[in-house]
C-alpha cells in the first residue's frame, strides 16, 4: 500500500530457499530503480487519484507522461555541477 | 503496544495509530562499542594518511578515514544539529503530505528520495575540483573534503532543506527575499543568475578540453545525442513509461559507442572527420545548449537525464570498488611547494584561500542550496528524514570527491603536471613537456618524452600534454585503476574513454538543464518588468523562449570561447572564478540559514551555520581581494590586465605568453571581464552578508522575530526516520498496516482533500 511504501513483500510460495531470496532481491532492486528513475510515479499517481478523487478520469500511461513532460517543459529543475 | 522507557508515541488523532515516535533511549553498550571501534579505525587511518610518507601511503587509507569520519559525524554531529536546530516534529505534516497531488507533491520513500536527491546534487564538480587541487599535495585536499563536508557542506544542505520543507518547498531566492527583504532578495537573484552563467561556461570548458583533438572522445560523446533522441522517441511513441527498460538500452548503446569510437578513431576518415579544434568543439557545445533549451523536454533532456543517473551511480560504485581492490600507491607529496608558494601551474594562488575555492563542490557547494530548496522538500514524508536526505546526501558526494582525489594523487607526478600545466608552459610537445616537468623538482625519476607519448598511446589519444580541466586527468587515473584489475593494459584505452564519456555526460546534462533554468529566470525577470515585456512571462510563447535561449547561450558561450582562446590557459584563469561563484552562493545560503536560526531564538546554536558562514566569507573575500588587488600578474586579474596594457601601449608585439598583438588584446579583454566579474561577485555577497547581519542584530534586540514558516498542519501518516527502521518504528508501521486492513475506507486521503 502506498501509505506505507517499501518493497512489496513476496509471498514465500516456493517454500523459501535460494530462489525466493533471489526473487525478493530482484524485486527490491526493481522497486528501488523504478522509484529513483521515476518509472513508478505513474502507479503512484493513479493510486492517488483512486484514493482521493475516485470520480476523476484516470489517464493512460501515455497521457500521463505527455502531461508530465509538458509540465517539465514549463518548469525545469536544475541539475548540479 | 506498550512503548519502552524513553520512547514516546505521538498521536494526532485518538482513532489513528501514532504518527511520530520520539525515541530518547540511550545507546546500547553494543552500539557504543561499535561506534568506538569505528572511531578508532578512522583515527588510525587518519594517522596513516597524515604521518606515513613516500610509497607506503595507500589509497585505501583515505577511503577508510573518510567513511569512518562520515559515520561518526552523521551519528553525532548531525544528531546534535537535529536536536538543537532542526527540532523535527513528525506530528507536523510535510508539504508532501499536506499538499499531496500525486505529482510534484508526493510522499516518497526516504531511501528512494535519497537516491533522487543524490542524483540531483552530484555532477562533475566533485570530480574535477579535487583533481586540480591535487597539485597542492594530498593532505590539504583530503582534510578539506572531509572536514569541510562534515562542518560546512552537509550543514548547509541539511538546513536549507529544512527551511524549504517548512516553507512549502520554496526556492532559495524566494526564501532570501522573504526572510531578508527586497535588497537581499535582489542581490540573491542577480547572484544566482550570474553564477549559473559562469558555472555553465566553466563546465563546458572542461568538456572542450577533454574532447578537442580527440576523435575517439568526440565520436563517442557525440553519439550520446542520437542515443538520447532515440530513447526520447521510444518513450514517447513506442513504450511510454518504460523508463528503466529504455535506460538499460541506452547504457548498452553508450558502451557500444565508446567501443566504436576506438574503431572510428583508427580509420583515416574517422580521424580526419572527428579531430576538432577546441574552438569548433566550443561552438558545437554552444549550439547543443541552445537546441537543448528550445527542444521539447521529452526529446532530449529527459532521456539524457535517465542515462546520466544510471551512469553516475554505476561509475561511482565502480570507482569505489576499484580504489579498494587496486589500492593504488600514492605518488603525490603530502604538501607540495605549490601550496605554500602559490605558483602552481594548474591554478595560481596559495593554499589559503585557493584550495577551498578549487575543491568547492566536494566539500561545500552553494549550488546544492538551489537543489535542496524546491524539489526534495515536496517529496519528503517526515521532517526527521531530512538528516538522511540532506546531511547524508552531501556526505555521499564528499565520498565521491575523495575517490576523485585518490585517483588524481595516484598518477605519476610528472604525468599529472604534463596534463595540467597550460600549453604555454609545456610547449605542447613530448620533449618540451618532459623538460618542463623535470624542472619542477618533483619526486620520482625524471620523465622522458617517450614516456609521455607512451602514456598517451596507452589511452588511445594523440597527446596528453596540457589536457587541462581535470576531466582527462581523472579519466587517465581511472583507466589505470580500473585497468589494473579489469582487462589490464588492453582495456586501458576503453576505460579512459568510458570516464571521459561519463564526465561529458554529466556536464552536458548540467549544461542543458542549466541553460533552460537560466532561460526561465531571464524570461521571468523580463516579464516582471511589465509593459510590452510582460509577454515573456508566458512560457508557451516560442519567440520569447528563443530570444532568452539565445541570450543565455550567448552569455556563457562568450565566456567559454574566451576561455578556449585564452593565451594564458583558460582553466587556470576561469576555474577560480567558478569556485568563487559557487562558494559565494554557499555564503548566501548559509547567511539565510543563520538569519532564520537567530530569528527563531536559537541564538545559542547559531554557531552551527555561522561558523561555516564566517569561514566561507573569509575564503571568498580573500580570494576576491587577491583576484582584484594582487600585484602579482598570475594571480590578480587587474595586475595582468595593466601589465598587458602597458606593454601594448609601449608598442610591444609580444608579451609574456602572448606571442602576437591579437593574443595581447585577448588577454587585455579577458582579464577585464574576469576582473569585473570578481568585483560584481564580491559586491553581491557583501550585500547579502551585511543585510543578514542587520536582520540578525534586529532579531537579537527584539529577542527573536517571526519567520515565514508555514503554520502547523497535523500529520496523519507514519514513516521511519533513518535508513534502517528501529524496532519501535517497525511495530508502529505494523499498526498502520493493520489499521488500513481493518478500515480500507480510511486510506490516507491527503489533508487537503
Amino acid at each position: 500500500m502506498s501509505s506505507l511504501p517499501g518493497p512489496v513483500p513476496v509471498p514465500v510460495a516456493d517454500g523459501g530457499g535460494v530462489l525466493a531470496v533471489v526473487r525478493r532481491g530482484w524485486r527490491a532492486v526493481a522497486w528501488y530503480v523504478t522509484g529513483v528513475l521515476g518509472e513508478s510515479d505513474y502507479a503512484r499517481y493513479v493510486a492517488h487519484l483512486r484514493r482521493v478523487h475516485p470520480d476523476a478520469e484516470v489517464p493512460t500511461v501515455r497521457e500521463y507522461w505527455r502531461e508530465r513532460h509538458a509540465a517539465q517543459d514549463a518548469n525545469p529543475g536544475a541539475r548540479c555541477c | 503496544m506498550r512503548s519502552p522507557e524513553h520512547v514516546e508515541l505521538v498521536r494526532t488523532d485518538p482513532d489513528l495509530p501514532p504518527v511520530a515516535i520520539i525515541d530518547r533511549r540511550p545507546m546500547t553498550t553494543g552500539k557504543k562499542l561499535t561506534f568506538a571501534a569505528i572511531g578508532i579505525v578512522a583515527a588510525v587511518a587518519w594517522a596513516l594518511v597524515a604521518f606515513v610518507r613516500g610509497e607506503d601511503v595507500n589509497g585505501a587509507y583515505f577511503v577508510v578515514a573518510a567513511v569512518g569520519t562520515y559515520i561518526v559525524a552523521y551519528r553525532f554531529y548531525a544528531r546534535l544539529i537535529e536536536y538543537k536546530v532542526v527540532r523535527p516534529r513528525d506530528d507536523r505534516a510535510t508539504p508532501a503530505e499536506e499538499h499531496e497531488n500525486g505529482r510534484d507533491f508526493a510522499p516518497t520513500d526516504r531511501r528512494v528520495l535519497f537516491g533522487h536527491h543524490f542524483a540531483a546534487i552530484a555532477g562533475a564538480g566533485p570530480l574535477v575540483g579535487p583533481v586540480l587541487a591535487a597539485q597542492m599535495g594530498y593532505l590539504p585536499g583530503t582534510l578539506w573534503i572531509i572536514i569541510g563536508a562534515v562542518l560546512a557542506g552537509c550543514v548547509q544542505d541539511y538546513l536549507v532543506l529544512w527551511l524549504s520543507t517548512r516553507r512549502r518547498g520554496r526556492s532559495l531566492g524566494q526564501m532570501i527575499r522573504d526572510e531578508m527583504g527586497s535588497i537581499g532578495g535582489a542581490a540573491g537573484l542577480i547572484g544566482v543568475f550570474v553564477i549559473m552563467i559562469i558555472i555553465l561556461a566553466v563546465l563546458a570548458l572542461v568538456v572542450v578540453n577533454a574532447l578537442a583533438e580527440s576523435p575517439w572522445g568526440v565520436f563517442s560523446v557525440g553519439m550520446t545525442i542520437p542515443i538520447a533522441l532515440f530513447m526520447g522517441v521510444y518513450l514517447r511513441f513506442l513504450r511510454p513509461g518504460r523508463v528503466s527498460e529504455v535506460s538499460v538500452i541506452g547504457v548498452v548503446l553508450l558502451v557500444l559507442a565508446i567501443v566504436a569510437g576506438g574503431w572510428v578513431a583508427d580509420t583515416t576518415w574517422g580521424a580526419e572527420m572527428f579531430t576538432l579544434e577546441p574552438v569548433t568543439v566550443a561552438w558545437l557545445i554552444v549550439g547543443y545548449g541552445f537546441l537543448a533549451s528550445v527542444l521539447p523536454v521529452w526529446l532530449l533532456l529527459a532521456p539524457r537525464d535517465y542515462l546520466s543517473t544510471f551512469m553516475k551511480v554505476g561509475t561511482i560504485v565502480l570507482l569505489a570498488v576499484g580504489v579498494l581492490i587496486a589500492q593504488p600507491a600514492v605518488q603525490a607529496p603530502a604538501v607540495s611547494s605549490f601550496a605554500i608558494e602559490g605558483n602552481g601551474p594548474a591554478f595560481a594562488g596559495a593554499l589559503f584561500p585557493f584550495l577551498f575555492i578549487t575543491i568547492a563542490c566536494g566539500a561545500l557547494s552553494g549550488f546544492h542550496a538551489l537543489i535542496s530548496s524546491g524539489t526534495s522538500p515536496k517529496l519528503v514524508e517526515k521532517e526527521s528524514q531530512l538528516r538522511l536526505i540532506g546531511y547524508g546526501g552531501m556526505l555521499t558526494e564528499s565520498f565521491v570527491a575523495i575517490m576523485a582525489l585518490v585517483t588524481a594523487i595516484s598518477i605519476d607526478q610528472h604525468l599529472y603536471f604534463t596534463m595540467n600545466a597550460p600549453a604555454t608552459l609545456t610547449g605542447g610537445e613530448p620533449g618540451t613537456a618532459a623538460d618542463y616537468v623535470n624542472g619542477l623538482g618533483l619526486a620520482g625519476p625524471p620523465a622522458t618524452g617517450a614516456e609521455i607519448q607512451g602514456a598517451a598511446d596507452a589511452v588511445g589519444e594523440e597527446s596528453i600534454i596540457s589536457r587541462t580541466g581535470g576531466a582527462p586527468t581523472l579519466a587517465f587515473g581511472m583507466s589505470q585503476i580500473l585497468g589494473s584489475f579489469l582487462g589490464g593494459a588492453s582495456l586501458q584505452a576503453f576505460w579512459y574513454h568510458f570516464a571521459i564519456m561519463f564526465e561529458a555526460l554529466f556536464i552536458l546534462t548540467t549544461v542543458d538543464a542549466g541553460t533552460r533554468v537560466a532561460r526561465f529566470m531571464l524570461s521571468d525577470t523580463l516579464g516582471n518588468l511589465g509593459g510590452p515585456l510582460r509577454r515573456f512571462r508566458d512560457p508557451s510563447w516560442r519567440v520569447g523562449a528563443w530570444i532568452c535561449s539565445v541570450v543565455v547561450c550567448g552569455l556563457w558561450g562568450a565566456i567559454l570561447l574566451m576561455g578556449v582562446t585564452d593565451p594564458l590557459g583558460g582553466i587556470n584563469t576561469l576555474f577560480p572564478l567558478f569556485g568563487i561563484a559557487n562558494q559565494l552562493l554557499a555564503a548566501m545560503a548559509l547567511a539565510l540559514v543563520t538569519v532564520v536560526v537567530v530569528k527563531k531564538g536559537y541564538l545559542k546554536w547559531a554557531w552551527i551555520p555561522a561558523v561555516p558562514l564566517v569561514w566561507d566569507l573569509a575564503v571568498t573575500m580573500t580570494a576576491s581581494y587577491q583576484k582584484i588587488f594582487s600585484p602579482e600578474p598570475t594571480l590578480g586579474y587587474w595586475a595582468q590586465h595593466n601589465a598587458f596594457r602597458e606593454a601594448r601601449a609601449a608598442g610591444e608585439t609580444s608579451f609574456g605568453t602572448a606571442t602576437d598583438t591579437t593574443a595581447m588584446d585577448a588577454v587585455i579583454r579577458n582579464t577585464f571581464l574576469q576582473g569585473t566579474l570578481s568585483i560584481v561577485f564580491a559586491v553581491l555577497v557583501l550585500t547579502v552578508a551585511l543585510v543578514a547581519l542587520w536582520v540578525c542584530v534586529k532579531a537579537i534586540r527584539a529577542g527573536g522575530l517571526p519567520t515565514t514558516e508555514e503554520p502547523d498542519t497535523k500529520s496523519a501518516m507514519f514513516a521511519p526516520s533513518g535508513l534502517v527502521s528501529t524496532d519501535t518504528e517497525r511495530e508502529v508501521a505494523a499498526q498502520w498496516t493493520a489499521y488500513y486492513d481493518e478500515n480500507p475506507d480510511k486510506l490516507r486521503a491527503g489533508t487537503h482533500a
